[in-house]
């Protein structure tokens, strides 16, 4: 397992970027959502479904993963190839998030070995789609203050209250659920209780949220008595709180052991400066006018300086300082980053800037509006920017709590 | 879209960080520099000595003229460090003119002047005048040739560092209209035809040069065929020093900023508390970590064709934002003392406006990316 041949490992990558070359789809006839969280039609959800099982039917999902659980028993190299061809081939985004990146590694860290056997091939296989329930409607960012009740009765708990935000709501088996099951407790992230709750079962409620674009991606889920089983608990009851900040880790990539592929395929500043490119304004190309000019080379240099700041991170000289001051600050920047370049973007399209989503003379569909809009997902979900800064401001450079 | 540039890190220049690292922080502390700033010389020369021992001033020289064969890149971490500490002295003046030799000067030249320099003789550049922009051949300044052979030389040079030091002084004229570089000695220069500048920076010492009276033999002008491209090559690699010194102030900076942040109190709070000062000051962080690798990059790939000059121009036009805005807001946030003389956020301001004065700021070099990347 730990030793890798390099033969094995090239022909593997030669393979799959065949494969890749092979089986992406280069028109699915429909916009493809850029990430998991703008899923908002059976169709789109259908047809990523199909993809990720076939990507996982392939080898190309889950390489590393234990073969007893559905993996492919491989070591993390090939699955970074796999990952790596399913990029270079432009391939749709992995539809299971949620299960793939964070429940699935945690199951595998920390979980039963029940636990394990009964969910982590179904989520490869996207038999299984998992969703989130951590955010509630009073508490956004402060997840330690959730109220969501979980009572025990027997062999189960039972669940009220409500959680929002979660992100294919509609579609999931199971949640991976923050609730309260002490609320006498001193600190208040003491009486927090970790669940995989199963989502089709009497007493839950799933409500579409629609989102500022107009799509329907989100969902508000409402608990009413609804039965969590006792041997879904991940962790002690009442450790639920560290079970989350684990999870966390495993959402903002601090911590490996993620299936592979990847959940987004965000715009970056090379597709915006090809959409520059190839703009014209009153018969003049658009970077020929020296304010927009200036603009963009401002996001060349900001989206070049994110690369080598990743790429500053395995030096340690160069980071020996602040060493976690880029990783922590990276959702931060990079987010921030994408928000106003997508604005950019939208601006670059001149009076098409005024034109959405399926006006046939909107530049690319409306995709540059839609990419800006939908850019606060990341500005805000995983914690906002403020919050961002906060944790930046106090675990890097060392100021005392707001 | 042109490659940009990439991080890389050599061994050499690991170990130049790291003593750089403490010989600056030991021998420029801010009582040092604020001394020194009142002192006619401006710096230390026990200091000078010092870094000629450490060899530093050989480090970009070729071992065949008495240097240690070593890059710009391995200077960057010097420089850096230096800036962090507001080191005072003729180091990056007379590094700077010593890439000019190598770039554009004949071997006589070099054989005579560069062995000097790295053994600790101070050299600059005489490049600016005023009312031009930062374009390499923005020269009005003439040499025009005599009779007898000789170069008369005419008009006025500005922000010529460290020049009552400087054994060589190396110009830009032009001469029947082409851009040309010559090499001037203090023997050369007629009484007066130096004058101090106030300059904004108090820890630099810079003159004016007046050209005019001076006459040089023809053996004084670097090599004709090279000239055009040794400006460039000085124009990048001071670029890529002052990225460097500006970096290290940034650092420096915010760090000072964040002592007074974590200690100052008002209505009952740690001041570093309030969102209103803690955003913003991630805010310089975040780009004083961008500047800083830009600035690596830069280093990394100062030698190749085309990337290197991107990275350069990245690098300053991101160490000018980072720079000025970290030192802007720690005036700002210092609150009445930030409008002090004794508040060391002034002298960072300083600094950062007198290096984006020169070489070129951020909006110009912005204006050169674009034409390098369209």
């Amino acid at each position: 397992m730990s030793t890798v041949d390099p033969k094995d490992l090239a022909d593997f990558s030669e393979q799959a970027d065949a494969w890749f070359a092979e089986n992406v789809a280069r028109d699915p006839g429909f916009m493809l959502p850029l990430t998991f969280m703008e899923v908002g039609t059976d169709t789109q959800f259908n047809f990523l479904r199909d993809w990720q099982n076939k990507v996982w039917e392939a080898g190309y999902l889950g390489a590393a993963w234990p073969k007893a659980y559905g993996g492919g028993g491989l070591p993390q190299a090939f699955q970074i190839a796999a990952t790596r061809a399913m990029r270079k081939r432009q391939g749709p985004i992995m539809l299971n998030a949620i299960g793939l990146n964070w429940a699935g590694p945690l199951l595998l860290e920390m979980g039963t070995e029940a636990q394990k056997q009964a969910h982590l091939k179904g989520i490869l296989s996207a038999e299984d789609i998992w969703c989130q329930g951590f955010s509630e409607p009073g508490h956004g960012s402060d997840l330690g203050s959730a109220q969501t009740r979980a009572v025990r009765d027997g062999d189960h708990y039972v669940v009220n209250g409500s959680k929002i935000w979660t992100t294919l709501g509609r579609y999931a088996k199971y949640m991976i659920l923050l609730a309260r099951t002490d609320p006498s407790t001193e600190r208040k992230y003491d009486g927090l209780s970790f669940f995989l709750m199963p989502m089709k079962a009497p007493g839950i409620e799933t409500v579409p949220i629609r989102k500022l674009t107009g799509e329907h991606g989100f969902t508000q889920t409402f608990f009413t008595d609804a039965k969590a089983p006792a041997d879904g608990l991940v962790g002690p009851e009442g450790g639920g709180w560290k079970v989350a900040m684990r999870t966390l880790e495993y959402e903002r990539g601090a911590r490996g052991g993620q299936a592979g592929g990847y959940v987004s395929v965000g715009a970056n500043a090379f597709d915006v400066f090809e959409l520059a490119q190839r703009t014209k304004r009153g018969g003049q190309p658009v970077l020929e006018d020296p304010l927009i000019a200036d603009e963009m080379v401002g996001f060349l240099m900001e989206i070049q300086a994110l690369t080598l700041n990743g790429q500053r991170t395995q030096v340690p000289e160069l980071i020996a300082d602040r060493p976690q001051g880029i990783p922590l600050a990276s959702k931060l920047m990079g987010t921030e980053m994408s928000r106003r370049l997508n604005d950019f973007a939208v601006r670059l399209t001149g009076v098409r800037g005024a034109y959405f989503v399926d006006e046939p003379e909107a530049a690319d569909n409306g995709l540059w509006a839609r990419n800006y809009l939908n850019a606060f997902s990341a500005t805000i979900g995983g914690g906002t920017s403020q919050i961002q800064a906060n944790i930046v401001g106090e675990h890097v450079l060392g100021l005392p709590k707001s | 879209m042109k490659d940009l540039g990439r991080i890389g890190f050599s061994e050499d220049q690991a170990t130049l960080l790291d003593v750089a690292t403490d010989f600056c922080l030991r021998r420029s502390p801010v009582a040092t520099v604020r001394h020194l700033m009142e002192a006619e010389a401006g710096h230390d020369p026990a200091v000078w000595a010092e870094l000629g021992d450490l060899g530093w001033l050989g480090v970009a020289i070729p071992e065949a003229y008495g240097g240690s064969g070593l890059g710009l890149a391995e200077v960057v971490p010097l420089v850096e460090q230096m800036g962090r500490r507001l080191m005072a002295g003729p180091f990056v003046s007379t590094t700077l003119a010593a890439q000019a030799l190598i770039a554009g000067g004949t071997e006589d030249q070099k054989r005579e002047a560069l062995p000097r320099i790295a053994a600790g003789e101070a050299a600059t550049l005489a490049l600016a005048e005023l009312d031009t922009d930062w374009e390499t051949d923005a020269i009005a300044c003439t040499a025009t040739r005599q009779a007898d052979g000789r170069l008369a030389l005419s008009g006025r040079k500005v922000l010529v560092t460290d020049a009552d030091e400087a054994r060589r002084i190396i110009a830009s004229v032009r001469i029947d209209g082409t851009p040309a570089l010559v090499l001037l000695t203090p023997d050369d220069l007629p009484a007066g035809a130096l004058r101090r500048e106030t300059v904004i920076d108090g820890t630099r010492r810079s003159f004016a040069l007046t050209l005019d009276g001076i006459v040089l033999d023809p053996d004084r002008r670097f090599d004709p065929d090279r000239a055009v491209a040794a400006l460039e090559h000085i124009h990048l690699a001071a670029n890529l020093l002052a990225a460097a010194d500006m970096v290290g102030g940034t650092q420096a900076c915010i760090d000072y900023t964040l002592d007074y942040l974590r200690t100052r109190t008002q209505f009952g709070k740690v001041i570093g508390s309030y969102q209103a000062l803690k955003h913003p000051i991630v805010d310089a962080y975040t780009r004083y970590e961008q500047a800083r690798s830009h600035l690596y990059s830069a280093a990394h790939c100062f030698n190749e064709q085309g990337t290197g000059e991107i990275a350069v121009r990245m690098a300053k036009a991101s160490a000018d934002v980072a720079y000025s805005f970290a030192a802007d807001r720690a005036i700002q946030f210092h609150g009445g003392f930030g409008f002090t003389w004794d508040c060391d956020a002034q002298l960072y301001r300083r600094r950062a406006i007198w290096h984006a004065a020169q070489f070129g700021d951020a909006a110009f070099h912005r204006k050169k990316l674009a034409r390098l990347l369209f």
